[in-house]
């Protein structure tokens, strides 16, 4: 463009009617970018947009969906649901909310502590969610407000359904516990589901591993609301979709009879099947009632559960660790044999030896054992003498092997798998040598040796049906196929024979033959130390200083379908408390009969059966609990008194 | 232009498309809101009607003043409506609830919704008073900057962002076709996007702040603020097509679209008729728009051209603010979609213009005619 040029009307039309242009395709662009936005809105994002306009309008008031059940593999029931009477309240329909607590307070018998938190929720719901005021309501008090109804606007009697445990603690630690969804429960899912009052999650055990099978899905009463949540008419209601029912492999016949069998023990039991490797019972004593924990447990309870030195709130068959005390000798023979030790060797037990500089004695004066006699009796100076003269990386790997020290991955269980020492592993973890003592320790099952209960089942039960069998817990779970154990079969032979003689020849553990005509158990005993050895005596009064007694068996001997492992703790010699335990079980699977009548006069010498005592003790819990109330009011009144003089 | 003898002059020569496209969309607009009442003419759709009613026939009696008697009125207009947004600012500063609006019956009028038409016909008069030759000066920028940065500034200081930017954008719009050199409008638009953050830090208000960051990302706040945009969109895009039907629209008659009947009225109405009702609308202002432009390229005087041309400008920025809020494009700054949304001022403001722009079609048409006659 030439400079200065004059700017005249002429100019000023053009520049007008070029930029007039500009503007009017501007507003077109606009138009049609508007014509688009809103093709997208309508066309492309219709579904979610339709699906956002739904869940703004129709609101759902939530049925918790029932739990599926658990059942044995029988299909007898061990946890099931049974319906119960609540009381629920949705503030939104509630005229006078004082009055309708106060009526509410005389008519369920509310406490001042549950009054509080009624009100707590009230204050935080949003709209149609109904808030909890009692739940587990006795019936004539359920009838009392259905009576009075028509005064109470917004109060929802309801039929709920609680969890219920028919075996109690029986089951307890296998089984778990479900309890109210916490804040953080919430926090993680945004599920509202876990904000309807009588909805219980898994919170332990079996109930909780399974949570995603036994939830189900919510139903409810379909409504129409406006933004501010006002009602605007009721539709069609939403059926609720049940969990599914889970089949365990357990017995929860044996279940219950080992763990009434076990009385006043602290300790575990586990039983397998030989066929499939199945866990017919998982038990682990005293336990707590999860009946009572499903309701939600107090606090009183809870403090006296966890200070019980049985220790009611462990589950010992999982998380238990413990020395395997002798009952590791069959497997260590295996090893010996595998290793090219002749079982007809014999070793001199005149009471004990001298390894190092220590002298290491034995129960007894044995005399001149082979490996029958050694495992039948339990001599500790045959171990040693073979542990000394093989290879111990060899001989741990065979107790390994067989299951000692084995976490089973494949089970919906938290486990705590202890340890099989060998030289390799001791140079990793504490950065020396094996010693002589460290074979002698290991070859008795005690040092570094420490295993759980299950492998206390799976080891009997891979020596006497001679596969390296998988447990299995759940009856859905997909069978492997199972290899044989890689040892020659003349020497699992021997070693049979020899744990056959345990119970049947003499051995240490006489007192645990069946009473059964034709069936004949093979087992080991074991006592693993707490306290030192040559202290023995003197620990032997005081419960927590006694040593485990321990008692793994496969029966019958010649041809095995079951294998059971059992601890009892601080049971003392294993065959004096253990063996009898396992003995019962046993024959239970045989013969049930003759089982329950064994166990009949125990359980009056124990002051009554596990549900007369579980009573006895809730009823115990409540009082306590009753007097701390007490004694807090008290203190709070004292406290106050000086204050007001 | 229908010619026929039995009509009578005075109404043959009133452009007769134009008035139709606004019966329907006011039409349209009353159907909406006796939807979004419940099925009912009261509290809306009755006002509306009347509202509309008569501002159209403010229009048509404004349609026969000539130009020559609107120029001289324009400044002394100009100047009254300056005072009363300064009194306004000032009464509402001491008496903070005080009465910020003239108070008609039908509506209630505050004075910055004069300022929109008048600020188009203040400009035009300004350039057309400018010699030509100035246009390219600071001269032809610094008074007008001053017409238009004035009530602007009184107005956004009220709060009331949303018409500020409307006088804002309309006055620049007549600037830009009066001839200024490009790069008056480039500077500025670079300096302005630099200067944004400081805007946004300094000058918004904290309303106005939040409403911003909601518009970038309205999930942050899906129960308060965000929530407008979002229930519109979610009405918008739940009709689909065709709609849910007339009265079925759940997001309007169950309350979850605030505002369903004013600034949203759009949404309110796209969820019951579908894409296919907005898109009418949008077509329909869009033709209104085209007529109006038309009218100032055919203008033969300058103040004419750049008073029509402003005036569609508002007309514009009506129609666009509000459809790229309520689709969830611009932030929410409370513009309503005239004849659509309920609310007479903003029928009033459309009328004035509309009257305005056809007085000067008839002019344009009274003009050429006698020439082919």
């Amino acid at each position: 463009m030439n400079a200065p040029i004059r700017f005249t009307a002429v100019h000023q039309n053009l520049t007008f009617s070029r930029r007039m242009m500009v503007v009017g395709a501007a507003q077109v662009a606009v138009g049609g970018a508007l014509v688009g936005r809103l093709g997208w809105l309508a066309v492309r994002e219709n579904a979610k947009y339709n699906l956002l306009s739904e869940s703004n309008r129709v609101q759902l008031i939530i049925v918790p969906p029932r739990r599926g059940w658990i059942v044995d593999r029988g299909g007898k029931p061990i946890a099931i649901n049974r319906s119960n009477f609540r009381v629920d309240l949705i503030p939104d329909q509630v005229k006078d909310v004082p009055g309708t607590i106060a009526k509410l307070t005389g008519l369920l018998a509310l406490t001042p502590d549950e009054v509080d938190r009624i009100n707590r929720d009230i204050d935080a719901a949003v709209g149609f969610q109904p808030v909890q005021v009692a739940e587990n309501v006795p019936y004539e008090r359920y009838a009392a407000v259905t009576v009075r109804l028509p005064e109470l606007p917004g109060v929802q009697p309801m039929r709920g359904f609680s969890r219920f445990y028919p075996t109690g603690p029986a089951v307890a630690h296998l089984i778990g516990y479900v309890g109210t969804p916490s804040a953080v429960d919430y926090k993680k899912t945004k599920d509202p589901l876990f904000l309807t009052p009588g909805f219980k999650i898994g919170k332990q055990g079996l109930e909780k591993v399974l949570e995603p099978y036994m939830r189900g899905k919510p139903g409810g009463q379909r409504i129409e609301v406006t933004a501010s949540g006002k009602l605007v008419k009721e539709l069609d209601p939403k059926p609720d979709q049940s969990g599914s029912t889970v089949a365990l492999t357990i017995d929860a016949g044996l279940q219950e009879y080992a763990a009434r069998r076990m009385g006043d023990n602290s300790g575990a039991l586990v039983a397998m099947d030989l066929a499939s490797g199945d866990i017919l019972a998982f038990v682990s004593m005293p336990a707590f009632d999860p009946n009572s924990f499903s309701s939600g447990i107090g606090r009183t309870e809870w403090k006296m559960l966890s200070e019980d030195d049985h220790k009611p709130l462990i589950n010992k068959v999982a998380q238990g660790l413990y020395p395997s005390g002798s009952t590791i000798k069959p497997a260590m023979a295996l090893g010996f044999l595998k290793q090219g030790v002749d079982p007809s060797a014999r070793v001199f037990c005149p009471g004990g030896m001298r390894i190092g500089n220590r002298f290491f004695s034995c129960d007894d004066r044995h005399g001149s054992m082979d490996m029958h006699s050694a495992i039948a009796r339990s001599c500790n100076t045959y171990f040693w003498t073979m542990g000394l003269r093989t290879d111990p990386e060899l001989t741990t790997e065979m107790v390994n092997y067989l299951g000692y020290g084995q976490q089973f991955e494949q089970l919906p269980i938290n486990q705590r798998f202890g340890t099989m020492p060998s030289p390799k592993w001791l140079e990793q973890k504490y950065k020396r040598k094996w010693q002589g003592f460290d074979s002698a320790n290991t070859s008795i099952g005690q040092g570094y040796v420490l295993i759980n209960p299950l492998q206390l089942a799976v080891m009997p039960a891979r020596l006497g049906s001679g596969m390296l069998l998988q447990p299995r817990l759940l009856m859905g779970a997909p069978k492997h196929p199972v290899a044989q154990v890689a040892v020659d079969a003349e020497h699992l032979k021997i070693v049979r024979e020899a744990m056959g003689a345990v119970v049947n020849g003499g051995g240490t553990a006489a007192a645990a033959k069946l009473p059964l005509d034709g069936v004949q158990m093979a087992g080991k005993t074991g006592t693993a130390q707490v306290y030192k050895l040559t202290q023995r005596k003197v620990a032997n009064a005081n419960w927590a200083l006694r040593d485990h007694a321990l008692f793994v068996a496969f029966a019958p001997v010649e041809k095995p379908r079951y294998a059971i492992g059992c601890i009892i703790e601080h049971g003392g010699f294993g065959a004096s408390s253990a063996a009898p335990i396992v003995r019962d079980t046993m024959t239970y699977l045989f013969d049930q009969q003759k089982a329950w009548a064994t166990l009949g006069p125990l359980e009056q010498s124990w002051g009554g059966s596990l549900a007369e005592r579980t009573a006895r003790q809730s009823a115990a819990f409540k009082a306590a609990a009753q007097s701390a109330v007490q004694a807090k009011a008290a203190a709070a009144e004292a406290a106050a008194k000086p204050a007001s003089a | 232009m229908i010619l026929s003898s039995i009509i009578p002059q005075p109404l043959a020569r009133l452009p007769w498309k134009l008035l139709f496209l606004m019966v329907a969309i006011g039409s349209f607009g009353l159907v909406n809101l006796y939807s979004a009442a419940g099925g009912s003419i009261q509290p809306w759709a009755l006002k509306q009607g009347l509202a509309i009613v008569l501002f159209l026939g403010m229009a048509v009696a404004l349609s026969s003043v000539r130009e020559e008697r609107i120029k001289p009125l324009v400044m002394p207009i100009y100047g009254a409506i300056v005072i009363a947004l300064v009194l306004t600012d000032a009464m509402g500063i001491v008496g903070k609830g005080a009465q910020r609006w003239l108070d008609l019956g039908i509506i209630r009028l505050q004075p910055s919704e004069f300022m929109k038409p008048c600020i188009a016909l203040m400009l035009a008069r300004f350039y057309e008073l400018l010699p030509a030759g100035d246009i390219r000066s600071f001269r032809a920028i610094w008074p007008a900057a001053a017409l238009i940065g004035v009530p602007a500034l009184l107005i956004i200081a009220q709060p009331d962002l949303g018409t500020g930017l409307m006088v804002v954008f309309a006055g620049v719009t007549v600037m830009f076709l009066a001839g200024l050199p490009l790069r008056w409008f480039l500077l500025p638009g670079a300096a302005i996007a630099a200067a944004i953050i400081p805007i946004y830090e300094f000058l918004l208000h904290g309303y106005q702040k939040k409403r911003i960051d909601i518009f970038l990302d309205p999930e942050s706040d899906p129960m308060g603020a965000g929530y407008h945009i979002t229930q519109s969109k979610i009405a918008i895009g739940s009709g689909g097509i065709f709609g849910k039907g007339f009265m079925q629209g759940s997001q309007s008659h169950l309350q979850y679209l605030p505002e369903g009947h004013t600034d949203f009225a759009f949404a309110t109405l796209t969820e019951e008729w579908g894409m296919i009702g907005g898109t009418a609308i949008i077509i329909a202002y869009l033709f209104v728009l085209r007529w109006a432009m038309k009218v100032a390229a055919n203008a033969p005087t300058r103040f004419g051209q750049l008073s029509c041309a402003g005036l569609a400008a508002v007309l514009f920025s009506y129609f666009a603010i509000n459809l790229l809020m309520v689709m969830g494009l611009a932030p929410v700054v409370g513009i309503p979609l005239p004849l659509i949304s309920y609310g007479g001022s903003a029928v009033m403001t459309v009328m004035i213009c509309l009257g305005l722009l056809m007085s000067f079609e008839r002019q344009q048409r009274s003009r050429s005619g006698s020439t082919l006659s």
